[in-house]
């Protein structure tokens, strides 16, 4: 089987783009995730993905390319949402809500004016077949600016989602950090949307940063281990998508879960030997 | 020359004016406790001190050779903070970099950060992670890594709250070590006046109807500090 599917993956071009894109995809937001999880961002890139879908929607009634369209306005709700997220607590979370929502709305009001060409349920819960030529290259381009930025300011990144009070009196210009974050993790959420779907890109962003959270006990260890479960979870989830004819996001998640468990279990078990070391 | 001197400086928190015309300097060496209740206005001059909030009259003069991003700063510890998956040396380091050039960590900030952590008795703990540490143990940390970014001035909001007698008392003492010993200028927010009374050399005590600036021995004797004391301050 696994023989077969790896044929499959050389000889069919969709599915090459789709495991090229996915693992890329699945770096970036592993990467990003952890910053943005331990800095409570994590809604961020949610209300990203829906603004998204509303981009996509409408960039494909009025026949222009997709990504093309998505990726500058998804940057822009960046801005936006990030201001609302820093301006006030509550008010902050159901400003993104509310955007987030009526993107969605209008994506799905356009789409559905467009007629039956669009696949809805292909934005929404993404596809295995849905990127072109294009895509693929776009996608290679803008994930290594993402990966190459996110090396750079490594450490930028930690002391921000560590400490902001602190970056900030030290000098620091944290605003430009946490933009920089969200501006990223807009290209990402995008990039993904079409392989994971709307509804599902944010579980790429968040589950494998949580999983590397139960089981390691340093950022950098945390980042790496995040990005490994990541392209793992991807290239099993696309696997079973493909052999078993699943919904590619929905799996690429139900992958990610079993390790969550996983890793949940090893956490509790490690806290179980520690205790009856101590004991 | 000050350090740092506050003229006749008037801040406000969102609508309301909390501090007016507030007057007070901390000299090079100087061990500086700020007190007050809570809302007293101890969090917001915080901010303006470390030039994150504009007052809304007068002025903060920098002096002495002292920039703006040369304060070290403790803040208090967030939530994120307790379950953040760093290593102590992680933490540490991060206070090098607000140093320009390059975001990556040099040779000499790796030695500066070692030193700090061997100046808090930290040494042998580097990997270990600092969800696992005990509260004296997080603060001392976080202070090691505002001494990577400072050697003038340190800021430090409410160190020992929530910390047991013994780590609280460590505290005092290696902040007061710091002080005496390393020449750093220590301004400490407290809501423990005795405490502050006891360790610092000069004492602001804020309150809702004005200000009251003193040397300890001072702020000891006046009639202010008499009353918040109790009448049996030690000595």
């Amino acid at each position: 089987m696994i023989e077969q599917l790896f044929y499959a993956v050389l000889e069919y071009a969709f599915l090459t783009r789709a495991f090229a894109v996915g693992i890329l995809v699945a770096l970036c937001a592993a990467l990003l995730g952890v910053n943005l999880v331990l800095k409570n961002y994590a809604l961020i890139g949610d209300g990203l993905s829906h603004v998204g879908f509303g981009a996509m929607a409408i960039a494909s009634a009025a026949n222009l390319a997709p990504l093309s369209v998505a990726v500058p306005v998804v940057i822009a709700a960046a801005f936006v949402l990030l201001r609302l997220r820093d301006s006030d607590g509550v008010h902050g979370d159901s400003a993104i809500a509310l955007i987030s929502t009526a993107s969605l709305a209008l994506g799905c009001v356009v789409s559905s004016r467009a007629g039956a060409n669009t696949d809805l349920s292909g934005y929404l819960f993404g596809s295995i077949l849905s990127l072109s030529r294009t895509d693929l290259w776009l996608s290679v381009v803008l994930c290594g600016i993402v990966l190459v930025l996110f090396i750079v300011f490594y450490n930028k990144l930690f002391t921000v989602t560590f400490d902001e009070a602190f970056a900030r009196a030290t000098g620091t210009n944290t605003g430009l950090y946490n933009t920089l974050l969200a501006v990223l993790t807009a290209i990402t959420v995008v990039l993904g949307m079409r392989l994971m779907g709307t509804l599902l890109i944010s579980g790429l962003i968040i589950f494998p940063s949580l999983s590397a959270m139960r089981v390691c006990r340093n950022f950098r260890s945390v980042v790496c281990a995040s990005a490994i479960v990541s392209v793992v979870c991807v290239l099993l989830g696309l696997s079973a998508s493909y052999l078993f004819d699943l919904p590619a996001g929905a799996s690429v998640v139900m992958v990610n879960i079993a390790v969550f468990a996983l890793a949940c279990l090893t956490a509790f078990g490690k806290k179980r030997l520690g205790f009856a070391k101590k004991t | 020359m000050a350090l740092l001197c506050c003229e006749n400086l008037s801040l406000r928190y969102e609508n309301t004016q909390v501090l007016e015309n507030l007057n007070f300097s901390v000299a090079r060496g100087d061990y500086l406790c700020i007190v007050g209740e809570n809302g007293s206005g101890k969090s917001t001059l915080i901010k303006a001190l470390l030039g994150l909030k504009a007052p809304a009259s007068g002025q903060i003069v920098y002096g002495d050779g002292l920039h703006r991003n040369e304060i070290g700063y403790l803040p208090q510890q967030t939530g994120i903070q307790r379950e953040f998956p760093a290593s102590v040396q992680e933490i540490v380091l991060s206070g090098c970099l607000n140093r320009p050039g390059l975001p990556f960590y040099t040779r000499a900030d790796r030695r500066r950060a070692a030193e700090a952590m061997e100046k808090m008795a930290l040494t042998g703990l580097e990997r270990k992670a600092y969800r696992m540490l005990s509260g004296g143990q997080q603060q001392r940390v976080l202070l090691a890594r505002a001494l990577c970014a400072t050697r003038a001035l340190l800021l430090l909001d409410e160190p020992v709250t929530g910390l047991d007698p013994l780590a609280q008392e460590q505290m005092y003492s290696i902040v007061e070590s710091l002080n005496r010993e390393e020449g750093v200028t220590i301004i400490m927010v407290s809501h423990d006046v005795r405490c502050a009374a006891r360790h610092a050399s000069h004492i602001l005590h804020l309150r809702g109807n004005g200000a009251f600036f003193a040397t300890a021995q001072a702020y000891r004797e006046s009639e202010i500090g008499r009353r918040f004391l109790g009448g049996h301050a030690h000595d």
